[in-house]
């Protein structure tokens, strides 16, 4: 646990950073058509009402995801970028029209800083990666070739249609789910006998069918950057215990998505019983669980759904509610602010949720 | 004492998951063990390495496996056994009573489940006589030998037999007791609400010196039931029509469904139909209804409305009693949601022409009742004016039968699959075409309950043959 001190420096910080990201957006010199306008709606004034983040959550109400799905894309240009084309990113398994974030440099900016969260032993430098999940027109296929090459690799990608298989699933065409399963897995396992290849990036089910077919220690891998679907207490406990063998691959969980970039974990064992909570990359994003109709945090490890704001200067994003839940984890030493635990689909214990076999 | 936690065997070694389910009593909901679940990818991991379980069992000769199982009875049915990993013990009765409290089967029901157990488990030589039609046990440990002055060679099919069990009957266990003594490891999805029974026999056989290799269990999820009976090679799964549907005329698959059993009774003994309501009654009720070898229709050539009757009167009257009443005929119902479904579906059909429920006049009361602080349903006879009607072949988890009168000529062509067939004759040419029907697994011909199974006998499946193929083999001298 963080002291106090380290806890409150870091919320300075996060202040700080939300009074300099507010004055971006909402001063015409610098800010984005969607949030001038929509600030001119409001009969109070972000510039002179936010100043920290406490004043972010009580003033602004939940971003609606709808906007990014039905507004043209250059709303969301800060006027600083005008001149520069940006790239457009969807977001992950949803069908019909997308919901798209554009951006420039903040893949690398947030991808760079987790390169340094991880460890040489399990990710080489100057070697090569591999992804095998969605790739497309997703932010996260960028991402990983750029942390790869930023760790001076390249990487090799197999790619997996989410929005498919979603379908299949849905359809209950459970045969063609597997058999597209097993496509995917077939053209990572060609890669893997004719390429040396170190570190991997997939899906929790994914690395699962690729273990069952190939010893993953015998071919050279030596860390897994995974992440995409939910990882219970079991789940996090097979993969680390059995799939990675007790160590021998380094086990790296991650929370991300196209709206937030990219939490980093806790390290998990049989010691805190494998619950992987995970700590946003403050003061960029920022994760809280909430309940969500009184606006407040939960108390620390109950259940809540998870809230993300993002705070760069190429997108401001005041509390969108994930379609997720999740415990809420006290600071860490390594990141002193709230962490978001054990996430699942929101409402999972009430529905069956459609995650699919990726 | 605290709440036992029953974990996952995995090649008989425990193995607590960080998820759990509930074992609950059927009355008052309250938790009697939890239960650790895994995720398919565990079971898929286990049977990749699942050679050394059948090795752990190659050492040991038939005989000393079928010696093993003898003595795995005695312990099943009378000793204390460890129950999970923590230290709790079970006798036999508090193995009864709990089994009682989730199952809803009264403990007179339960009682005679152990019995066919122990039976089973000390009469295996019995039925590995039968099931391999008297093959030394030489031959067995060896491969290969000589049978009646011709050389035989057998191999096995599977390195693992895998189970999807049911919660409805804990004697279905019986069914896969004698792969150990075959020397295949058994691959197990437990019932949900009924992880009692097989568990406590894995614990019986491992006490008596079986090695703890030949089990895996595993409560798990519809991917991990799939897995087992996709990946064993050879599996036997139980379920409702819907389910063993899916897996009709999958080879490596022995599909356990509905029985739709049947008394059938022939022109020559129908004058008689006051002798034989008694076996009707136990066909039909024993074990509380619940198990595929209860009848669930009489066809008769005439007086089906007289035999409705008397069944009802017998049938009708009858009430749930305490669970632990020696008299006790009905069980309760573990899911009451099921109980509520059966009643609804059975209201539902006898609304329909060419139906009437002939237990009604004899019953006091609705056939759904809340009774011993559980959900019952009392027993149902319904007469069917022909075998169109959509009563005439059900099967539900309680006392149920309908009764059909159907010409002696047509009965074998109209009961469709049956389980078993009780036919009440004398008449020579029925026994012939009885004989030679197709579509009935077990055949007892004259008045012996649907109930009565032969060990010695398979009724569904030959587990021998299922396990085993012959070869052809030449070696040189």
């Amino acid at each position: 646990m963080p002291n106090e001190e380290e806890v409150k420096k870091a919320a300075d910080e996060l202040d700080a950073h939300v009074a300099e990201i507010i004055k971006w957006h909402f001063s015409p010199e610098t800010g984005c058509p969607f949030w001038l306008d929509w600030a001119k709606e409001q009969s109070w004034n972000p510039l002179e009402e936010i100043s920290n983040f406490n004043d972010l959550c009580s003033k602004f109400p939940n971003f609606q995801d709808e906007w990014l799905r039905d507004l043209p894309n250059d709303v969301w240009v800060p006027k600083a970028y005008a001149d520069r084309p940006f790239n457009i990113f969807e977001t992950g398994g949803t069908t019909g029209m997308p919901k798209q974030r554009i951006g420039w440099d903040d893949f690398r900016i947030d991808y760079t800083a987790f390169s340094d969260t991880l460890s040489d032993e399990h990710f080489p430098r100057n070697h090569y990666w591999m992804m095998v999940g969605p790739t497309g027109p997703r932010r996260l296929r960028l991402a990983i070739e750029h942390l790869a090459n930023e760790r001076g690799c390249s990487c090799y990608f197999v790619d997996l249609d989410p929005r498919w298989v979603k379908r299949l699933i849905a359809g209950k065409q459970f045969d063609q789910a597997r058999a597209y399963m097993d496509h995917v897995i077939d053209q990572a396992l060609t890669i893997l006998k004719h390429r040396s290849v170190s570190a991997l990036f997939t899906t929790p089910k994914l690395l699962e069918a690729l273990a069952e077919r190939k010893d993953l220690v015998k071919a050279g891998i030596k860390g897994v950057f995974c992440g995409g679907t939910t990882m219970d207490k079991q789940y996090a406990r097979f993969l680390v215990e059995e799939v990675c063998e007790g160590g021998q691959i380094g086990f790296v969980p991650t929370y991300g998505n196209t709206l937030m970039g990219l939490a980093r974990h806790h390290p998990i064992s049989a010691d805190n019983d494998y619950s992987i909570a995970y700590y946003a990359p403050q003061p960029r994003a920022v994760l809280r669980v909430v309940n969500p109709d009184a606006n407040q945090a939960v108390d620390y490890d109950t259940w809540g759904r998870v809230e993300l704001t993002t705070l760069t200067k190429e997108f401001f994003m005041p509390r969108f509610l994930e379609r997720d839940e999740a415990l809420r984890r006290k600071p860490w030493d390594e990141a002193p602010w709230d962490g978001v635990a054990e996430v699942r689909p929101f409402g999972a214990m009430e529905k069956k949720i459609v995650e699919g076999v990726y | 004492m605290s709440i036992p936690h029953i974990s996952c065997l995995r090649m008989g070694k425990p193995y607590r998951s960080f998820n759990e389910s509930e074992v609950k009593d059927y009355r008052d909901g309250s938790v009697k063990a939890t239960l650790s679940q895994v995720n398919a990818g565990i079971i898929r991991r286990d049977l990749r390495d699942i050679s050394r379980a059948r090795e752990a069992l190659s050492k040991f000769s038939t005989r000393q496996l079928i010696d093993i199982s003898s003595k795995a009875g005695e312990l099943f049915l009378k000793e204390s056994l460890p129950l999970g990993d923590e230290g709790h013990l079970q006798s036999a009765q508090d193995y009864l009573e709990t089994l009682s409290s989730t199952s809803g089967l009264p403990h007179v029901m339960v009682q005679r489940n152990m019995d066919k157990i122990h039976y089973a488990l000390t009469h295996l030589e019995l039925i590995l006589n039968g099931l391999t039609r008297g093959i030394d046990f030489s031959i067995l440990d060896k491969g290969h030998g000589e049978q009646a002055g011709a050389p035989v060679c057998f191999y096995p099919t599977t390195d693992a037999l895998g189970l999807v069990m049911p919660s409805n009957s804990p004697a279905v266990n019986s069914l896969w007791l004698p792969s150990i003594a075959l020397k295949i490891p058994v691959i197990m999805k437990p019932g949900r609400e009924e992880p009692w029974t097989p568990y406590r026999l894995m614990q019986a056989f491992i006490a008596a010196g079986c090695p703890k290799e030949a089990f895996g269990f595993y409560p798990t999820d519809h991917e991990g039931a799939g897995d087992i009976l996709k990946l064993c090679g050879r599996a036997l799964i139980f379920g409702d029509k819907s389910t063993t549907d899916l897996y009709a005329g999958d080879p490596g698959v022995q599909v356990h469904g509905p029985g739709f059993s049947k008394i059938l009774i022939g022109d020559d003994e129908i004058e008689n139909w006051e002798k034989y309501i008694d076996v009707m009654v136990s066909s039909i009720s024993d074990n509380g209804g619940r198990s595929c070898v209860n009848a669930s229709a009489v066809i008769v050539p005439k007086y089906g409305k007289e035999i409705a009757d008397a069944l009802g009167k017998r049938l009708g009257p009858l009430k749930p009693l305490p669970i632990d009443d020696p008299n006790a005929v009905l069980s309760g119902f573990a899911n009451p949601k099921m109980g509520e479904w059966i009643d609804q579906t059975l209201e539902t059909d006898l609304a329909e022409k060419g139906a009437f429920d002939a237990t009604a006049p004899y019953r006091d009361g609705p056939r759904l009742m809340q009774a011993e602080g559980g959900t019952y349903l009392r027993p149902t006879i319904a007469y069917c004016d022909s075998m169109n009607h959509v009563l005439s072949n059900r099967e539900f988890l309680c006392p149920y039968a309908s009764v059909v009168e159907v010409p002696q000529s047509q009965m074998l062509r109209s009961i469709g699959p049956t389980l078993v067939v009780t036919a009440i004759t004398a008449d020579e040419t029925f026994k012939n075409q009885l004989l030679a029907a197709s579509n009935v697994e077990r055949l007892n011909i004259g008045a012996i309950s649907t109930m009565k199974i032969s060990w010695d006998q398979p009724h569904e499946g030959n587990m021998f043959e299922f396990l085993y193929k012959r070869r052809s083999i030449g070696m040189a001298a």
